[in-house]
């Protein structure tokens, strides 16, 4: 029962990696002159539309939190309005952290936000998908013993993998190589996919070898 | 622990540092030696025979071609000063302005040339001079001596000039009197040091100019005007000023070329160019251009001027003037001959051979200096040396042999060629020696490099031990603090014993880094005593050590986090793009660590409302230590978003530094004075003032919040009566400096007395307050409803009038006393007491005055706009304060007695972040060096009261953060009776009694002096480890990158502020700390003396 579930876990992480990937090549092909660093904006809107849509996709199919009870469409409805809801909020919030951190406040408003998209693409919306927006849980879950499936184990490695991915490529930026990466915010918004899916890659890895000590809590 | 064994282990730690700084600045910033040997007239480099006999009578070496000469030095004359643009058409203020410059050379191609003149770094006035007189490089060290003038020791063009019988006048800056004590025939000297004032020295030698040419009693006239240098500190190069100066400048040198006789040489110098900002001290592109116009009314020059004007370096006026004018060429000079000066007027061939004859005796001099160099210092590599005295003597060979070919001036036309070959072979031969200097002139002590290291990094491993290892037990005090200071003067006598045997040199650095290194020692000798005794103590049970283990490594883990963002900021020193951008990296890392704080306390759970968790997760969360109610979370998260608030508006106040083109300093750095519009500077002023008002209103409420401003004690009524007036100078201050200088009219002598007085009144005052401070720094206030002296101290009672007072005055009593003077059953029975307002937050109180006195006081050497950076560094510290209170809460922290790393990291982060938001860099240009003049007008007698004034300066948000360290150990204390308050509801049912005793507050301290006092040492252990870890880290990135392009621009001063800022700290934290002892001492005797009657 277990290895199955890393299994699908480990099939889904990997078709996430995957699309990621696919958002930076596909896109040459249809549009002129795209590149990763080229027409950074473009990839941005790129990935983390191609990741949104894969994740909810994905938990369409797989069902990760099986809920046995039918809702209404109002109520469907209702929820997927509030789901947007916060999904812009997490991106104007992402947008004031990374503006407290030292990101530029008048010039490049676009860019910030749109990296804030990603983030919240990265983070906010994987807890959309699987804990609903229910910020007490998001809360729960990102604590010690916070993690009741490995789906969401896995939500918190590579939540905490991306944010720690978009931090560290903030470093290479005062340094003096003159590299087109290096500009405001394409370091850190490499930093954060690869943050992500090292953090994809390694959840199930991780859920694996931890196996013991994972004893998730019935709901 | 008693508390001086605190101060003297803290102070004996601070030394160690001390001695490793200066062991290792011993070793980097070591000076060129300078030789004593100077050239004569007799010296047997001459010329062949033939060539001495025609030698002119007063000539040595090469015969004199000018008798006279007059060198104006224009400070800071930057060549695009002295370029003259005939087709621009709108020019900016300081270009076309020296349009005679350009009419000479245009209309007399042959009399008269403008050059490039590139100074060497670094370009500060000082250095430049020396480096004009002896032809050689000063070295970066004596940057730091620019407030004195220490006489010139080495062979140099005045002296040679006075030597050989000339008559030397000089009328300008004064800083040559101290570089050339009793060296002129006569002498017009000015204050030099008073950047404000554009005129004095100006008008002071046009007064004496003209009379003094036209007298004709000198050979050598030396002008140094400073108006153009400091019209550009004060108001930049691009203003009308400067341009009023540049053209005040331009008629000076017209008339002046109208009193030149035929045999005077007349030169214009820069001596260092100018920034954008008006500064200058660097190395940049913009500080080294300056200006050189060679004139003369007999014709110099063989041909016309080339295209673009040449450059030439600066150490190449010395030997041309000295040949020149026929003087020996200075010992020490590395310059090269400007050899179309010495063509004369003959044909090509004669111009050939006189230029060859004195570039050989340059090429002589120079090959002379660096052989007697090399017998005295090792520094520069054999190999180049062995190179270059290859090219010297194939050239010299060379030279000899077309010489005996050569009948007197007569050369046979194959020959010509090969003169114009050597020729370009002596260049080659001079251009190479000069850079070889130029290369390895930063001459490394590697054995005293590597000792400062490990004497720095050995002192924080002690650091980090002590703190660990401090308990009270007095075995520790002995053993490790009596028997180092012990071992310490040991070593220095050992020391001295083998000196007296084998008479080498010793000076004062080696034996105190002796000292340090055999003390330290000592400490580890004992220390490694004491934990074998421990281990056989504990070795009998292996299970419980190994239980320790595994707490250990959690402990370990937990250090990880505040530990991690210190090894970045220490690993950011290693990188030049890091340390230029460190005003970035500091706020990033400290945001960092308090969201890391914030994370890591929800991770473990801190953060969680029990009501949230679903009800199976209940049972587990009830386990843990009650977490608090989301009033208390959200308090918590209220505080770090204003904190990141905080960070984010502190940029608004950064300089710039060269490296970064694109910056712009910040508008908030400029005095107010040099605003044009009248109603921002009126607005501004009166934000300032508000602002100022403010904190002192911020102050006193907190104070009378917990009641400390009840007493009539004279430091309480100086907070209230004596704040205000300070507040007021300071506004009165700020109003006159920043009013516009000619819009006074007749009142200009009374603001010039005013803007003397009014800082003097603030130091004055402020100094009044710390010693108010220091004799009576209690601020509690005693109601005593006693009826005898028998009756009984009962904790609490309800004596203030309103509701307000009844609520924050709470008046605190020491239970000690309690218990030692009562019974419980008397105390029931009896309702007399001693109130005594604010014995709660004494501590805080005194160090929150004397704070506030310290920010007045550096906010008055600032500019009147960085006092809202002051005002964000309190609100920063603040707010960092309560966080650092809010998440012991949270966490259920047992160890109240002991400061977390975070806490210490974060405070010090905050330093040097503040460093950066009051307008500071570590360059030398960016230095505020007009703190000196704060309440001081004219030249100061000494140098030590400006260094302290720029030191201040400089320092002052380490000053103000090391004062305020001890906070970081009170404020939970402090705080206690608000969190409190807040439970209150919870628990009615509680006594009252009990409610009074959790009102404790910082008399909790005293309830346990031994455990206060070693709270206070290993807060202070923890502080100096990590700034010794970021000193070790600067140090280490100076050391291992010495050869880096960057060293000298980068390294080289980060070093040197970080280790100043290091002592400044050091110190600090050390008066702050022994503040909180003098309060304990004073509420010692408060109490006995409440005893007593
Ligand atoms: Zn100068
Ligand atoms: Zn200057």
């Amino acid at each position: 029962m277990r290895e199955a579930e890393i299994g699908r876990l480990l099939a889904a992480n990997l078709l996430c990696a995957l699309s990621i990937v696919l958002a930076a090549v596909i896109p040459a092909a249809f549009l002129d002159g795209f590149s990763v660093l080229g027409t950074h904006l473009t990839w941005l809107c790129v990935c983390s539309v191609c990741v949104a849509t894969l994740n909810i996709i994905l938990h369409l199919v797989l069902k990760p939190n099986q809920s046995p009870k039918r809702r209404s469409f109002a109520h469907k409805i209702s929820r997927f309005l509030k789901c947007c809801i916060y999904f812009f909020m997490s991106c104007i919030l992402f947008h004031a952290i990374i503006v407290l951190y030292g990101a530029p406040l008048i010039e490049s408003v676009t860019e910030t936000f749109l990296f804030a998209v990603l983030l919240s693409t990265f983070t906010t919306l994987q807890c959309l998908c699987l804990l609903g927006p229910n910020v007490q849980a998001w809360i729960r879950v990102f604590s010690k013993n916070g993690a009741m499936s490995i789906w969401e184990s896995s939500l918190q490695i590579t939540s905490m993998c991306s944010i720690l991915g978009a931090w560290f490529g903030a470093f290479p930026i005062p340094l003096d190589w003159d590299r087109p990466w290096q500009v405001w915010p394409i370091s850190c918004s490499l930093g954060a996919t690869f943050g992500y899916m090292a953090g994809l890659i390694i959840a199930p890895l991780w859920i694996h070898w931890n196996w013991k000590q994972l004893t998730y809590k019935s709901r | 622990m008693q508390r001086w064994p605190v101060v003297l282990f803290l102070a004996w730690v601070c030394f160690l540092f001390f001695a490793g700084i200066g062991l290792f600045m011993s070793g980097f910033l070591l000076t060129r030696i300078e030789l004593a040997s100077s050239s004569s007239c007799s010296d047997p480099l001459v010329p062949p025979p033939w060539e001495r006999q025609s030698l002119p009578p007063g000539s040595c070496w090469a015969p004199q071609r000018f008798s006279k000469a007059v060198l104006v030095i224009i400070d800071a004359l930057h060549f695009e000063f002295a370029r003259f643009d005939p087709a621009k058409a709108s020019p900016l203020p300081y270009e076309n302005k020296l349009g005679v410059l350009h009419q000479l050379a245009t209309s007399q191609p042959r009399h008269a040339r403008l050059y490039r003149f590139r100074a060497d770094p670094p370009t500060a006035t000082m250095q430049r001079i020396k480096g004009l007189t002896t032809g050689s490089l000063p070295t970066f060290i004596d940057v730091g001596s620019n407030f004195a003038s220490y006489a010139i020791q080495e062979d140099n063009l005045l002296a040679q000039l006075v030597q050989n019988g000339r008559r030397v006048v000089f009328m300008g800056d004064d800083t040559w009197e101290g570089l050339f004590p009793k060296k002129f025939f006569r002498s017009y000297f000015f204050p030099s040091f008073n950047v404000k004032d554009l005129h004095t020295v100006d008008d002071g030698i046009l007064q004496h100019l003209y009379p003094t040419v036209d007298s004709g009693e000198w050979d050598v006239l030396i002008a140094h005007f400073l108006g153009v240098d400091h019209c550009g500190h004060k108001h930049g190069p691009d203003h009308p000023e400067m341009a009023k100066k540049l053209t005040q400048m331009n008629e000076m040198l017209r008339s002046l070329v109208d009193h030149l006789g035929n045999d005077t040489l007349l030169l214009v110098a820069g001596d260092h160019g100018m920034t954008e900002t008006g500064d200058h001290g660097g190395d940049s592109e913009k500080e080294v251009n300056a200006a050189l116009f060679v004139y003369s009314r007999a014709p110099l020059f063989g041909s016309g001027p080339p295209e673009e004007p040449e450059t030439i370096p600066q150490v190449n006026l010395v030997p041309t003037v000295a040949l020149l004018l026929g003087v020996p060429i200075p010992y020490s000079n590395i310059g090269e001959v400007m050899a179309e000066l010495f063509a004369g007027d003959g044909d090509a061939v004669s111009a050939a051979l006189q230029q060859l004859s004195v570039y050989h005796i340059n090429a002589k001099q120079v090959d002379r200096f660096l052989q007697s160099y090399s017998l005295v210092a090792q520094d520069l590599p054999a190999e180049q040396l062995q190179h270059l005295q290859e090219l010297f003597s194939s050239a010299v060979e060379e030279h000899t042999q077309l010489l005996t070919q050569v009948q007197g001036t007569t050369v046979p036309p194959e020959l010509e060629p090969r003169l114009g070959s050597l020729i370009s072979r002596f260049q080659h031969y001079l251009r190479e020696a000069r850079a070889v200097c130029t290369q390895s002139w930063a001459r490394f002590h590697p054995l005293r490099m590597v000792g400062g290291c490990i004497l720095i990094a050995s002192s924080c491993l002690l650091c980090y031990m002590a703190s660990e290892l401090a308990t009270s037990s007095q075995s520790f005090c002995r053993s490790c603090l009596l028997y180092p200071l012990f071992w310490g003067p040991v070593g220095a006598a050992l020391l001295w014993l083998v000196h007296v045997f084998t008479q080498e040199g010793l000076d004062l650095l080696l034996v105190s880094s002796w000292a340090a290194a055999a003390s330290q020692l000592g400490f580890f000798w004992h220390w490694w005593g004491q934990h074998l005794k421990r281990a056989r103590l504990t070795g009998s049970q292996p299970p419980l050590a190994s239980g320790g283990l595994r707490q250990r490594l959690r402990a370990w883990l937990g250090l990880a986090f505040p530990m991690g963002i210190l090894f970045f900021r220490c690993g950011a020193m290693f990188s030049d793009s890091f340390v230029v951008a460190e005003a970035r990296v500091a706020p990033f890392l400290l945001a960092s660590l308090v969201m890391l704080l914030v994370g890591k306390l929800h991770w473990d759970g801190r953060l969680t409302v029990p009501e949230a968790v679903p009800a199976g997760l209940a049972g587990d969360v009830a386990s843990r230590e009650a977490p608090l109610g989301w009033s208390e979370i959200w308090y918590l998260l209220c505080l770090v978003a204003m904190f990141l608030v905080c960070v984010r508006l502190s940029s608004f106040f950064h300089q710039c530094r060269e490296e970064i083109p694109q910056c712009r300093p910040s508008v908030f750095l400029s005095p107010l004075a040099s605003l044009k519009n009248t109603r921002a500077k009126n607005l501004f002023y009166l934000l300032c003032v508000a602002l100022l008002a403010g904190l002192v209103y911020a102050v006193q409420s907190w104070l009378r919040h917990y009641g400390n401003l009840n007493s009539s004690g004279p430091l309480v009524l100086f907070v209230r009566w004596g704040f205000p007036l300070v507040v007021l100078c300071i506004a009165c201050y700020w109003a006159v400096a920043s009013s516009a200088d000619d819009s006074l009219g007749k009142l200009q002598e009374l603001v010039q007395v005013a803007v003397v007085v009014f800082p003097r009144a603030v130091y004055g005052l402020a100094s009044v307050g710390l010693l108010l401070l220091l004799c009576n720094p209690m601020t509690v206030f005693a109601k005593d409803t006693r009826e005898s002296a028998g009756s009984i101290v009962t904790p609490y009672l309800g004596v203030p009038g309103s509701e307000v007072d009844f609520l924050h005055v709470i008046p605190q009593i020491y239970k000690r006393m309690q218990e030692s003077q009562k019974s419980r059953l008397e105390r029931g029975s009896c309702r007399a007491t001693v109130a005594a307002y604010g014995l709660g937050s004494v501590y805080s109180a005194a160090l929150v005055i004397a704070l506030t006195l310290l920010g007045f006081l550096l906010m008055l050497l600032h500019s009147e706009r960085l006092s809202f950076a002051f005002l964000l560094l309190f609100l920063e510290a603040f707010v960092l304060l309560h966080i650092h209170t809010c998440a012991r809460g949270l966490a259920g922290d047992a160890e109240l007695f002991s400061v977390p790393w975070y806490a210490v990291i974060s405070w010090l982060l905050a330093a040097s972040q503040f460093f950066y938001s009051t307008g500071h860099q570590p360059i030398f240009p960016a230095i505020h060096w007009n703190a000196a003049f704060v309440g001081f007008h004219l030249d100061h007698s000494t140098n030590l009261l400006p260094a302290v004034l720029v030191g201040a300066n400089t320092f002052a948000s380490h000053i103000l953060f090391a004062v305020g360290c001890p906070l970081l150990l009170l404020w939970p204390f402090v705080c206690e009776m608000s969190s409190s308050q807040r439970k209150k509801p919870k628990k009615e049912s509680r006594e009252e009694l009990q409610e009074v005793e959790e009102h404790m507050m910082e008399m909790r301290l005293r309830e346990s002096p031994e455990q206060f006092s070693t709270a206070l040492l290993r807060l202070g252990l923890k502080y100096l480890f990590v700034l010794g870890a970021q000193l070790l880290a600067c140090v280490c990135a100076a050391m291992i990158l010495r050869r880096h392009l960057m060293v000298w621009k980068v390294f080289a001063p980060k070093f040197l502020f970080e280790s100043l800022g290091f002592v400044v700290s050091s110190i600090c934290l050390l008066l702050g700390i022994s503040l909180v002892m003098r309060v304990d001492c004073a509420v010692s005797t408060w109490f006995s003396q409440l005893r007593l009657r």
